[in-house]
C-alpha cells in the first residue's frame, strides 16, 4: 500500500512534464511530497540528509560535528582560495562578491554560453582563464575549494534562477528527466532511492532525501575516508546502481545539479557536510 | 610512582621514547619478567597489550588482572555504528583516583584500541573515535585506586572499519 | 606546512576542556590497496598534552583509532591565554608538536 502511495506521488510529481514545464509548480510539489512524507522533520533539517531521519545516527553526527572531519579540507580550501595564480590574479577575481557567500547561486544558467555553469565548472573556468591547469572534478583540491566557498555561504538559502530563455527551461527539463530515468543493472533512478526510499536502509546505508541533498556538498564520507565533490557523488551513485558513470561535469550531470538545486530553493546551504 | 613520571617535561619524555622505541620493539613488556601489574602505570607504551588478539589477553597484559563491572562507569556508544571506520565512543565515571582508562573492541584483530593515562587533576572523562571491524562488545576499563572497573556495550557494525 | 594538529582548549574557570583533531592516516595494517597489496601499519602511538611543565593527559594509541583521530578530555585549572603543548609520535618515528593558547 505504501508502495502504491509512493508510485502515485511520483506520478503526481512527474505529471506536469507531459505538457508544459512548470518549475515553480514542480518545486512546490517536490517540497510538499517530502514535508508530507516526513511530518516530523523540520524543513531546514532536510539538508542534513540521513541525520534528519534517524536519531541514533544523528547523535553520532552531532558528536563528529564537535570537531568535524572536514576541518583539514576547509583549511586547505581557504589557503588555496587566497593564494594568487602565477599571473597575480586569484579566484576572488572570477566571482561576484570575491567568491564569498555566493555558493547558493550555483549552478546558474549562462545565457551567453547557453549552458548550466556549476560552481565546480566555474572554478576550473577561472583557473583556465588565468593560465592554470584545470583541477580534477573528483579529487581533494576541488572538494577543498568548494568546501571553503560553501562554508562562507552557510545558512544562505539556495537561490537558483531559471532565466527567461527556452534553453534554460530545457536544461531544467533534461535534469529532471535524468533524475527520474531508471538505469544501471539495478534499474534504479535517482528517485528510486532519494524520493521513494529516504530514511530506509539500502544494504547498510540510510538513504538521504533528495530535498536539500546538494545543500551539504561537498561532503566528508567516512566510507571514502575523505572529501568528495558533487561530481564524485554523482559518479559514485551511478556506479553503486551498477551503471556506467558519465564524465564529471557532463551536460546531463550539470543539468541534474541545476534541477536538484532548483527544487531545493529556499533551503539553507549547510556544506561542507559529513556523512557515513 | 605515577607522579614522578608525569612530572617529567613532555619533551624529554618524547625524546626518551624516540630513542628507546626501536630497542623496545620485539622485546615486549612481558619478557622483562616484571609483574605486568605495572605495565599501565609506568611510562612505557604498552606494546605487548596492543599486540594481543583477544580482550581478556590484552587486559591481562596491560594490568595483570581482571576487571569487575561497575555501574559507576558510564560508557556511551551507538547501538548501530553509522560506519565502523569512525565510531564515537566516550566514557565518564564518578570513581575516585582514576589513573587510566582503556578502550577495547572484542572482535577487532587486536582488541585494545587506546589507553589514556590520567594524572592527578585530570578528569576521568574521555571521548574518542575508534575503528570497529564488525559487531562486537566495546569494553572500557577504568583503573581507579589500584582496582579495575569495567563497562561493556554491544555496538552493531554493518559497514566494517577495516576497509574490505 | 600547516600543523597536523588542530586544538580547541577552552577554560571555564575551574576546568579546561581540550579537543584535538590530528591529520594522520592511522593505517591499521589490515587494509589492502587497490592493487591488493597490504598497506603497512602507520599510526600514532603516543600523544601527550603538557600544561605548566606537566603532562596533563597521555594517550597510548593502537591501530584501531580512527583516521584523523580525535580525542576530548578535561583537566582542572588552566588559565585563558596560557599555553598547552601537544606532541605526537607515530610507529615510524614521525612526530609533530604544536602549542595552543587556552581560550
Amino acid at each position: 500500500m505504501a508502495l502504491a502511495a509512493v508510485a502515485l506521488a511520483a506520478l503526481t510529481l512527474a505529471a506536469p512534464a507531459a505538457d508544459t514545464p512548470d518549475p515553480v509548480a514542480d518545486a512546490k510539489a517536490f517540497r510538499n511530497f517530502f514535508v508530507t512524507k516526513f511530518p516530523k522533520v523540520k524543513l531546514e533539517d532536510f539538508v542534513n540528509g540521513p541525520y534528519s531521519m534517524n536519531e541514533g545516527m544523528r547523535r553520532q553526527w552531532e558528536e563528529k560535528e564537535q570537531f568535524p572531519p572536514y576541518e583539514f579540507s576547509l583549511d586547505t580550501g581557504k589557503e588555496m582560495f587566497s593564494r594568487p595564480f602565477k599571473n597575480g590574479k586569484s579566484y576572488a577575481d572570477c566571482f561576484p562578491n570575491q567568491g564569498i557567500g555566493v555558493r547558493q547561486n550555483y549552478p546558474y544558467f549562462d545565457t551567453n554560453e547557453g549552458k548550466v555553469i556549476t560552481l565546480e565548472l566555474a572554478l576550473n573556468k577561472c583557473r583556465e582563464a588565468n593560465g592554470e591547469s584545470a583541477l580534477s572534478y573528483v579529487r581533494d583540491d576541488m572538494a577543498a575549494l568548494t568546501a571553503y566557498m560553501a562554508f562562507t555561504s552557510r545558512g544562505k538559502p539556495f537561490d537558483i534562477k531559471i532565466p527567461d530563455d527556452p534553453r534554460a527551461l530545457e536544461a531544467y527539463q533534461n535534469g529532471k528527466r535524468y533524475f527520474y530515468t531508471r538505469r544501471g543493472q539495478l534499474n534504479f533512478s535517482c528517485a528510486t532511492c532519494h524520493v521513494q526510499n529516504p530514511g530506509e536502509r539500502i544494504r547498510a546505508e540510510i538513504l538521504a532525501p533528495a530535498l536539500g541533498i546538494l545543500n551539504a556538498m561537498p561532503i566528508y564520507r567516512s566510507e571514502w575516508g575523505g572529501m568528495g565533490t558533487i561530481s564524485r557523488r554523482f559518479t559514485s551513485c551511478n556506479s553503486q546502481i551498477r551503471g556506467v558513470p558519465l564524465e564529471p561535469q557532463a551536460e546531463e550531470y550539470r543539468d541534474l545539479e541545476y534541477y536538484l538545486s532548483y527544487v531545493s530553493n529556499g533551503l539553507p546551504i549547510s556544506g561542507p557536510g559529513s556523512r557515513p | 610512582m605515577r607522579t614522578v613520571h608525569t612530572d617529567l617535561p613532555a619533551t624529554r619524555r618524547l625524546i626518551l621514547r624516540g630513542a628507546g622505541a626501536i630497542a623496545l620493539t620485539g622485546l615486549g613488556i612481558m619478557s622483562f619478567g616484571i609483574a605486568p601489574v605495572f605495565a599501565a602505570a609506568n611510562d612505557k607504551y604498552p606494546d605487548d597489550a596492543f599486540k594481543q588478539k583477544g580482550a581478556a589477553d590484552a587486559i591481562k597484559s596491560l594490568y595483570g588482572r581482571t576487571a569487575e563491572p561497575s555501574d559507576k562507569v558510564k560508557l556511551d556508544a551507538p547501538e548501530i555504528a553509522e560506519n565502523g571506520a569512525v565510531v564515537p565512543i566516550s566514557v565518564t565515571t564518578t570513581l575516585a583516583d582514576v589513573t587510566s582508562i582503556a578502550f577495547l573492541a572484542s572482535e577487532n584483530p587486536n582488541a585494545l584500541a587506546a589507553v589514556y593515562r590520567i594524572p592527578p587533576g585530570t578528569l576521568p572523562n574521555v571521548a574518542n573515535r575508534l575503528k570497529m571491524a564488525k559487531t562486537c562488545d566495546v569494553i572500557v576499563i577504568v583503573e581507579a585506586g589500584g582496582k579495575l572497573y569495567s563497562a561493556t556495550k554491544e555496538v552493531k557494525v554493518t559497514v566494517g572499519g577495516c576497509g574490505g | 606546512m600547516a600543523s597536523t594538529i588542530r586544538v580547541r582548549a577552552t577554560s571555564s574557570g575551574e576546568t579546561t576542556e581540550v579537543q584535538v583533531l590530528i591529520q594522520h592516516p592511522m593505517d591499521s595494517g589490515f587494509v589492502k590497496d587497490a592493487k591488493g597489496e597490504t598497506i603497512p601499519p602507520h599510526f600514532i602511538r603516543e600523544l601527550t598534552f603538557e600544561y605548566d611543565g606537566k603532562n596533563v593527559f597521555i594517550a597510548d594509541w593502537g591501530a584501531a583509532v580512527s583516521k584523523d583521530p580525535y580525542v576530548k578530555f578535561s583537566f582542572k585549572g588552566g588559565k585563558k591565554g596560557d599555553d598547552l603543548k601537544i606532541s605526537w609520535i607515530d610507529n615510524k618515528g614521525e612526530t609533530d608538536t604544536t602549542t595552543a593558547k587556552i581560550q
